[in-house]
């Protein structure tokens, strides 16, 4: 037993001193601090605050990082970022980022909101950021704050294109959507949608329904969370047995029961939300495409305009124009979608950029 | 097990010299079933009986122990270990260099931050320390409690949370005057972590049911309870998931002013503090749950009720650690989430052990993760250490701290107890 642990020892040993036998780099003081040309070219400090999902979770947090980093690559601003274990974590952490000197903090996701918020009141002379979210008041009333930033999307738009591909892909002629929360920044891809299939119906005279969503009315299907999978499964279920095959989920992971459902199923197919669903679930083989959120793009903007030398807190709005919104790849659709649709939408895109059409949505930013 | 209640023993963190408290001894080993809750106890009382140099020495080792991880996880250093032998001051000065930066920053997080501009900067640290460590010495000192008593009380977060959401309640649906309405809050929120730990006291005094299993179990089903409280009709607010915010009137006062998060709860958790170590020490109950801890069957013979006292414990501790929900919510984060409770219950468990279950030595150990817990940010934010060095720390401490004699053999201390122990302590 011993003579095998001094056998290994020796062994490690060995191959330690082998490996430290390396060229040392030569004593070049040019060759450090190569992009040392930078400094000075913005008084700008960005910062990120993930929420408990952390900097790797294929969603939010992950999305407003690479934007940070690109931030920092292309604007030469300073960068620094910090991940929330858990809710008691934010206002500790976003107030570490304070501590570090940062002019501009941004919250990762809605459930910063009251931490932002309070930081945003308690330090005026900093700068805040929150994703996809506005502030409100105790009464649900939204509040302006003069240091901090919404970073919205109008994603009515890019899901009007959605709607619109959902319904020329739809064999039975039904196709659905459900919410995970009955709130604005949920509704509006449901507007959308919405909009889209109307769009559908009129260009090509066909009769697409949709369940899960009445615009006219604001009342539709909700899971009540956005965690509960076997909720999204089971509303999918209902939604295949009344004749759907196309469904919607704007419900963050619960539209993984969606996934669930058709595979079960054996056929019908979905379009994600958020990011491109292709490459970050198991379900891409069903997913037609994305209504996406370029969260990246919303925290890269607002730092740009920060390093131009001006701050507003009017919301940043994300847009088919400033590629704030857009819609992904067909992936393995490609091909499946007609060449007609294909055309249609970029031409409705570019009616929707120069103004030309508007998607009207109660819950737009 | 180690039997240190030697009259020797250096005993600093401890309150009170207690003559009376009994000695290992009277443990004896032929007892009866159940034999697997004997080795428990053996094992906690064994833990909580290291001495306060085995307890410095483990934080020291801790500290080296990180050192190397630091630098495993520096890149700088990694790349002189390629040419250690061609210019081994390049690798000790980045060595340096990682370590220092990694402890400095942990410092100025922790403590004092000398790189702040403001003075209210340079000394906000400290008050963010204590901040985060009065809910983990409230829940430290109910977990504290039920290990004297001999119970392995995993539950502190079930009890938080119960706590934490009687009280959220309490503090923003009720419309109450000032003074009144704070006291109404901590009391639902001590009811509520009561409720919580009196469950598996019940189960545990009358049905045998053992208290690991059903605080763990309590864990999970409060985690689920919460995130369903939060989405019925009553906590709904403008944000998912996230409860109303508490009135003015039930929130804790801040004590330094609007700049620095320190409230009230740092005064009410030192008062706690003394209150327990009262009820441990001075108190009939307090004898009696530790008659109990060290030897329920002794107890029994004397005339005491082992059940009552066991539940009792529980509740006890349920109390406390609901308080320590109270702290989230009424004081530091002023609304009830999804997950309000972060560590806080299992962090109380490392607390109280740290602490050797005593309230003073629970204070300190409290105090020191919460600098732990403070100075990581700090530390990975401005010394790009990754922020989860701490909670390695932590697991490293605590493993030192429940073996002893290793700690004992690094730092060359005398074993307490003399040979006898000694010879016990190895075998072990």
């Amino acid at each position: 037993m011993k003579k095998s642990i001094l056998g290994a020892a020796t062994l490690a040993v060995a191959a330690l001193t082998l490996a430290a036998c390396g060229q040392a780099p030569s004593d070049d003081p040019t060759t450090d601090g190569g992009d040392g040309g930078d400094t000075g070219a913005s008084e700008v400090k960005a910062c990120l605050v993930s929420d408990a999902g952390g900097f790797d979770d294929q969603s939010f947090n992950q999305a407003g990082f690479e934007g940070l980093q690109r931030a920092e690559a292309e604007l030469g601003v300073e960068i620094n970022q910090i991940e929330s274990a858990s809710d008691a974590d934010f206002a500790p952490n976003i107030d570490a980022m304070i501590q570090e000197g940062c002019t501009f903090v941004i919250g990762a996701g809605f459930l910063l909101e009251d931490a932002i918020q309070s930081a945003a009141e308690a330090n005026p002379e900093v700068n805040f950021g929150l994703v996809d979210s506005g502030f409100s008041d105790p009464d649900f009333n939204p509040v302006e704050l003069d240091n901090a930033k919404p970073l919205l999307f109008n994603t009515a738009e890019a899901a009007f294109l959605g709607g619109y591909v959902a319904a020329s892909m739809s064999e039975t002629g039904t196709i659905a959507t459900y919410g995970g929360i009955p709130i604005p920044s949920v509704q509006i891809f449901m507007d959308g949608y919405s909009d889209g299939v109307d769009q559908y119906n009129e260009d090509t005279g066909s009769d697409v329904t949709l369940l899960g969503w009445d615009k006219e009315a604001q009342t539709g299907d909700f899971t009540g969370d956005f965690d509960n999978q076997s909720n999204g499964q089971n509303l999918t279920t209902t939604f295949l047995a009344q004749g759907a095959d196309i469904i919607l989920p704007v419900a963050g992971p619960v539209g993984l029961g969606t996934g669930a459902a058709l595979e079960a199923n054996g056929s019908g197919a979905m379009i994600w939300v958020d990011s491109d669903g292709y490459l970050t679930t198991d379900y891409g083989s069903l997913i037609i495409t994305s209504v996406m959120k370029e969260i990246g793009a919303s925290v890269f903007d607002s730092i740009e305009e920060q390093v131009g030398g001006s701050f507003s807190n009017e919301p940043y709005v994300g847009t088919l124009e400033n590629g704030g919104v857009s819609l992904a790849e067909f992936h393995d659709f490609e091909g499946q979608v007609s060449q007609e649709v294909v055309d249609r939408i970029a031409e409705l895109e570019e009616q929707i950029i120069s103004g030309e059409l508007v998607i009207e949505s109660p819950n737009a930013p | 097990m180690t039997q240190d209640e030697g009259s020797r023993r250096p005993d600093a963190v401890e309150d009170a010299p207690t003559a009376d408290r009994p000695t290992g001894e009277v443990g004896a080993p032929d007892q009866q079933p159940p034999s697997t809750s004997n080795a428990l106890r053996e094992a906690l009382q064994s833990m909580m009986s290291s001495s306060v140099l085995v307890t410095v020495g483990a934080v020291v080792l801790a500290l080296v122990i990180g050192s190397v991880l630091i630098l495993v996880g520096d890149t700088a250093v990694q790349s002189t270990l390629g040419y250690l032998f061609q210019r081994p001051g390049d690798f000790f000065r980045e060595a340096g260099r990682a370590i220092s930066d990694s402890y400095v920053a942990l410092f100025q997080g922790a403590i004092y931050d000398s790189e702040a501009t403001t003075a209210e900067r340079r000394v906000r640290p400290l008050t963010e320390t204590l901040t985060i460590a009065v809910p983990l010495i409230f829940a430290g000192l109910g977990i504290g409690l039920t290990f004297r008593v001999g119970l392995f009380n995993i539950g502190g977060q079930s009890q938080l949370v119960l706590g934490a959401i009687l009280g959220a309640w309490v503090g923003f649906a009720l419309d109450m005057p000032p003074v009144v309405h704070i006291v109404v809050v901590l009391f639902a929120a001590a009811l509520g972590g009561a409720i919580a730990g009196a469950i598996p006291g019940v189960l545990k005094a009358r049905f045998g049911a053992h208290e690991v299993i059903t605080t763990i179990m309590l864990n999970n089903t409060s985690r689920y309870f919460l995130l369903w409280v939060l989405g019925t009709g009553a906590f709904l607010s403008a944000t998912p998931q996230v409860s109303p915010g508490l009135a003015e009137t039930a929130r804790l006062p801040l004590l330094l002013g609007g700049s620095f998060r320190l409230h009230l709860g740092f005064v009410l958790v030192l008062l706690t503090a003394f209150a327990v170590w009262w009820l441990m020490e001075r108190s009939v109950l307090g004898f009696q749950m530790r008659a109990v801890g060290v030897n329920p069957e002794a107890a029994r013979t004397a005339g005491m009720s082992v059940r009552k006292i066991t539940v009792l414990a529980m509740a006890l501790a349920g109390t406390l650690c609901g308080l320590a929900g109270a702290m989230q919510v009424a004081g530091t984060e002023g609304r009830l989430t999804g997950s309000v409770y972060g560590s806080i219950g299992f962090d109380a468990i490392t607390v109280a052990l740290l602490g050797r279950s005593r309230p003073l030595g629970t204070v300190l150990a409290g105090i020191l993760f919460g600098a732990l817990a403070a100075g990581g940010r700090i530390m990975s934010s401005r010394a790009g250490t990754e922020a989860e060095l701490v909670t390695v720390l932590q697991a490293v401490i605590v493993l030192l701290i429940a073996a002893p004699p290793l700690v004992r053999s690094v730092f060359r201390l005398p074993a307490p107890g003399g040979p006898r122990t000694r010879a016990k302590e190895v075998a072990a």
